[in-house]
């Protein structure tokens, strides 16, 4: 016989807190490092990349001076972790402005593009899933099932860019019904927001689905059935929440994914964000830039895993004991 | 690249299959149409890849002066670019080199993984962990960013992309192999070959490996897809492929840009980009469904149904040739009868798979689809049990489920799970129904229970679990308590007080108990009437008292037989019934228990004994003559 261990849940706040909050600020050092490396990683001299073969050495030397890439790279380190402490990325080498400055421009496009993609593939995924696992519970309804799985298989596998692409070539190219590029009136959101959230929507509404399936499954579901609660209390009030754990813990990372889709999106869309940024300065071979534009979308990644994990804890006591 | 890996973590690792079911693997994923579809998809992507710069290498090269960047054309199915060439052969000549960076990227990426993933396991100790944490951290960015960091290292152009891509799928990879290495760790053979002296490097290799083969096989499958879409996604980026060469990604990206004068020569090879990761992904999913479907035994369909000499009835339970079916006429519960007066507490005894608790189930109308109850009657309180309104079951029927862990909503406090009985079915506020829930759990005496009442199930016990879920079934006004091996999951003492518990609620409410046991004992203690089970039938109902003296049944004295007490001889082996009971759709003509019984005859194992009164209150199913039946209660091996 188990003898109740936790009185209030409130014992297994603090550790998991902790582990948590150790576990972010770890992955966050190695990210750092790791962008402060690559410059460091790329074979040759990344100014004499970046300014082409036929600058004069002094100009060069000068560059690497002022970069401070002359120095050894302990005080290298050093530099730009406390550099980063006061908001300092390094300066562009081709526009010569802040990268900080670049990246405050350019972010808020991006934010918004991912956050609202995110609530649509929530907003539809959840309430499919749920329907679907309703009606095809217990072997029902065998070919709504198949033409679900069939199409969210599809819908899944395509790329989002490539979504993009005949996104555009449909409704901007044939029907003229929204604009091909930029992000100046409202109905240009609509395309790049669809390219983004239709593939994690419908992999989510598969996991909803799959996963209250599951938890139907559960003894405590019949438990519910044999209070004879209706039928709409049992799914959303018991079979639901506890469907939030996995659909949440897979939910996070399509996040994380659909932040780095953002990439290739914008550059379908000439969206003004950080994706189409990041890679003209690959083109450009503007290292720092790079390296900044790198550091924000790991860190962004990094914060909504903690997000999702902070949630999970506050919807589901059980997760705050789960090891990590 | 991501959303794979989600889709990948949401089904969990492939199982692993025994060398003698991969042929079977095979042949399953070539018959299923998914299967057989992307295989023929991937064929004709290979021939592709070999023969079309063969065949249409010169035609996708020909430059054209007087055709540029046209719309598609009879004569050019996609158009031409800038330099007139014809962009529907530059498509299928593109085959190849997509098709091969994809692949290139795959395997160095999956070989890459492989030697991180396994790596933990003949490192030292403190190595094992650094390699760990830094394949967990790399696991929690999306596969693109990756591939950014890596193409920015090691510069764009082809070789650059191959690189970023592999080691963007690396960490995925490793990870993969470190859980599949771990659940193989734990097997026997592993063990053994531990004990024997086998080194570690020669176990991961020898052992280890060959056992997860089939499931990285089939991920390497599904990775070439994601390094196919990823290696397009870097190329249409302008990072990828550079001119001159081309693959679809880098005809994609140049379509794009005219894709206003004409969406063709984008939608061509962004289809091909689509089909050729459909047909990797589709072969993979295919696969990885095929290798965890084992083959299911075929079932018999068992005899025809059979009346059952009705009694008086008119309790207040009444059941009457009660069947449960499922499909392929497998019948778990086959014309069960029996009756639970007002104050009466009945015991149900047999083996697991004896079909006591999906009659438990079927009496309180909680068979779901695809389980079909029938039943000539089937009354709970003088009303057709399927014409009884949710309000009153939900009051008048108290369920108790065998395992208290897993019976309460994990992520609603208790009180609350006990209050919504009130409020859904009583009407009462959300504040009078949780008073009343801490006044239920005081009377099955929960101490603290205005503070129990704001905790989760997993801060209770097992016992207090159990109480708390009799308490629920104490909100209404129970008429009658179904107890499906309530004590099955508690140790002895607690067992005791639920019992306690259950036959308080008889004895003050006059509410008939159904009591569900594998336990004789436990039944013997607390029960007015034993029904014994087996095979989904009753094969004897007798009062309890003469359960020790006058039972008939050879299966019901067996079980008795079975039971040590004081008197048994301590350094004999423990009594067992020989064989098993039969599983639902084994179950042929004749008793079922004549395989298992030591007094079967010829009849015994052609035709089913009927369920016939042999006293007042004493029913029993057996061919065998009274006489006999009498001499094995009493000279039996006991």
């Amino acid at each position: 016989m188990t003898t109740a261990v936790r009185v209030r849940g409130g014992g297994t706040w603090l550790p998991f807190a902790r582990r948590r909050a150790v576990r972010f600020l770890t992955s966050l050092w190695v990210l750092v490092t790791a962008a402060f490396l690559m410059i460091h990683l790329i074979p040759g001299d990344p100014v004499r990349e970046s300014l082409g073969l036929s600058a004069p050495p002094e100009v060069v030397a000068a560059r690497r001076a002022a970069l401070g890439l002359e120095d050894p790279l302990p005080v290298q380190y050093w530099h730009y972790l406390t550099g980063l402490f006061r908001g300092e990325l390094g300066t562009s080498l081709i526009s010569g402005t802040p990268v900080a400055d670049l990246i405050g421009d350019r972010l808020p496009a991006t934010a918004q593009l991912a956050v609202l993609a995110f609530l649509v593939v929530v907003v539809v995924a959840v309430p499919v899933g749920v329907l679907m696992a309703v009606l095809t519970k217990g072997g029902r309804r065998r070919g709504a099932e198949l033409a679900f799985t069939s199409t969210s298989v599809v819908l899944a596998a395509i790329p989002e860019f490539l979504l993009a692409v005949g996104l555009v070539g449909l409704f901007a190219v044939q029907l003229g019904a929204f604009p091909v590029a930029g992000n100046d009136a409202a109905g240009s959101w609509v395309l790049p927001v669809l390219a983004l959230a239709i593939g994690p929507a419908a992999v989510l509404g598969r996991i909803v689905r799959v996963e209250l399936l599951a938890v139907l499954g559960n003894d405590f579901v019949r438990t519910a059935r044999a209070k004879r609660l209706p039928a709409r209390l049992v799914y959303l009030r018991h079979a639901l929440p506890n469907a939030v754990t996995a659909t949440l813990t897979l939910g996070g990372m399509l996040l994380g994914a659909l932040v780095a889709g953002t990439v290739l999106v914008e550059n379908v869309f000439a969206w003004p964000g950080l994706g189409s940024t990041i890679v003209g300065s690959i083109q450009q071979k503007d290292y720092p830039a790079v390296q900044g534009i790198v550091l924000v979308y790991g860190a962004g990644v990094l914060l909504v895993n903690l997000v999702v994990d902070v949630v999970l804890a506050l919807l589901d006591p059980r997760s705050t004991i789960r090891e990590a | 690249m991501g959303r794979r890996g989600v889709l990948r973590a949401a089904a969990g690792p492939a199982p692993v299959a025994t060398p003698r079911d991969r042929t079977g693997v095979v042949r399953t994923v070539l018959r299923s149409p998914v299967g057989a579809t992307s295989a023929v998809l991937l064929c004709l992507l290979v021939a592709l890849a070999v023969f079309a710069p063969l065949l249409w290498g010169d035609r996708a090269a020909a430059i054209d002066t007087d055709a540029l960047q046209q719309g598609p054309s009879p004569a050019h199915l996609l158009g031409t670019d800038q330099l007139g060439r014809d962009i529907f052969f530059r498509v299928l000549v593109a085959t190849r080199l997509t098709i091969g960076l994809a692949l290139l990227a795959t395997v160095i990426g999956v070989a890459a993984g492989l030697v991180l993933g396994s790596a933990p396991s003949v490192l030292p100790r403190w190595a094992g962990r650094v390699v760990t944490s830094a394949v967990n951290i790399a696991v929690a960015f999306p596969g693109l960013l990756l591939a950014l960091f890596f193409a920015v290292i090691f510069g764009t152009g082809t070789i650059g992309a191959v690189l970023a891509i592999a080691f963007a799928i690396t960490p995925s990879f490793a990870r993969l192999t470190q859980t599949l290495t771990a659940s193989v760790a734990g097997r026997d053979f592993i063990a053994a070959a531990r004990v024997c002296g086998v080194g570690r490097f020669r176990l991961l290799t020898r052992h280890v490996l060959p056992n997860i083969a089939e499931p990285l096989v089939i991920n390497s499958t599904l990775a070439a897809g994601s390094a196919l879409t990823a290696f397009a996604g870097l190329s249409f980026l302008g990072i990828g492929v550079q001119a001159p060469s081309y693959d679809w990604g880098r005809l994609l990206g140049e379509g794009l840009n005219r894709i206003y004068l004409s969406p063709a020569p984008a939608l061509g090879p962004a289809v091909a980009v689509v089909v050729a990761g459909l047909a990797f992904n589709l072969f993979g999913e295919a696969a990885a469904s095929a290798a965890g479907r084992r083959p299911q035994p075929v079932r018999r369909t068992p005899p025809a149904p059979e009346s059952i000499v009705d009694d008086s009835g008119g309790g207040l339970l009444t059941v009457r040739n009660l069947r449960v079916t499922f499909p392929g006429g497998i019948s778990p519960v086959r014309g069960v009868s029996f009756t639970v007066h007002e104050g009466e507490m009945i015991g149900v005894v047999g083996e697991s798979g004896s079909g006591k608790s999906l009659t438990a189930l079927a009496v309180s109308r909680l068979v779901e689809h695809p389980g079909e109850v029938t039943a000539d009657r089937l009354e709970f309180d003088g009303r057709p049990l399927a014409a009884t309104p949710d309000r009153e079951l939900g009051t008048k029927l108290a369920m108790v489920f065998q395992d208290p862990m897993t019976s309460f909503n994990p992520t609603r406090r208790i009180g609350r799970q006990l209050a919504e009985v009130s409020e859904v079915h009583q009407g009462m506020s959300r504040r009078d129904a949780l008073a009343k829930a801490v006044d239920r759990l005081r009377a099955v005496r929960i101490p603290e229970p205005e503070r129990r009442a704001g905790q989760y199930p997993h801060e209770f016990s097992g016992g207090m679990r159990q109480r708390a879920m009799i308490a629920m079934g104490l909100m209404g006004e129970p008429r009658l308590v179904i107890a499906d091996e309530p004590t099955t999951a508690l140790d002895v003492t607690v067992q005791r007080e639920v019992l306690r518990l259950l036959a308080r609620i008889r004895a003050e409410r006059t509410a008939g108990v159904l009591l569900i046991s594998h336990d004789i004992t436990v039944v013997a203690q607390t029960c007015d009437r034993v029904l014994v089970m087996y095979a989904g039938r009753i094969v004897e109902e007798l009062p309890t008292a003469e359960l020790f003296t006058a039972a008939r049944h050879p299966y019901t004295t067996a079980l008795l037989a079975a039971v040590p007490d004081l008197d048994t001889d301590r350094d004999a082996p423990l009594a067992v019934i020989p064989g098993r009971p039969p599983e639902p759709g084994e179950i042929g003509p004749g008793c079922p228990f004549a395989p298992r019984c030591p007094l079967a005859g010829d009849r015994c194992r052609t035709e089913e004994p009927e369920l016939t009164a042999m006293a007042d209150g004493h029913r029993v199913a057996c061919w065998r003559s009274e006489s006999e039946l009498t001499l094995a209660a009493t000279g039996g091996p006991r």
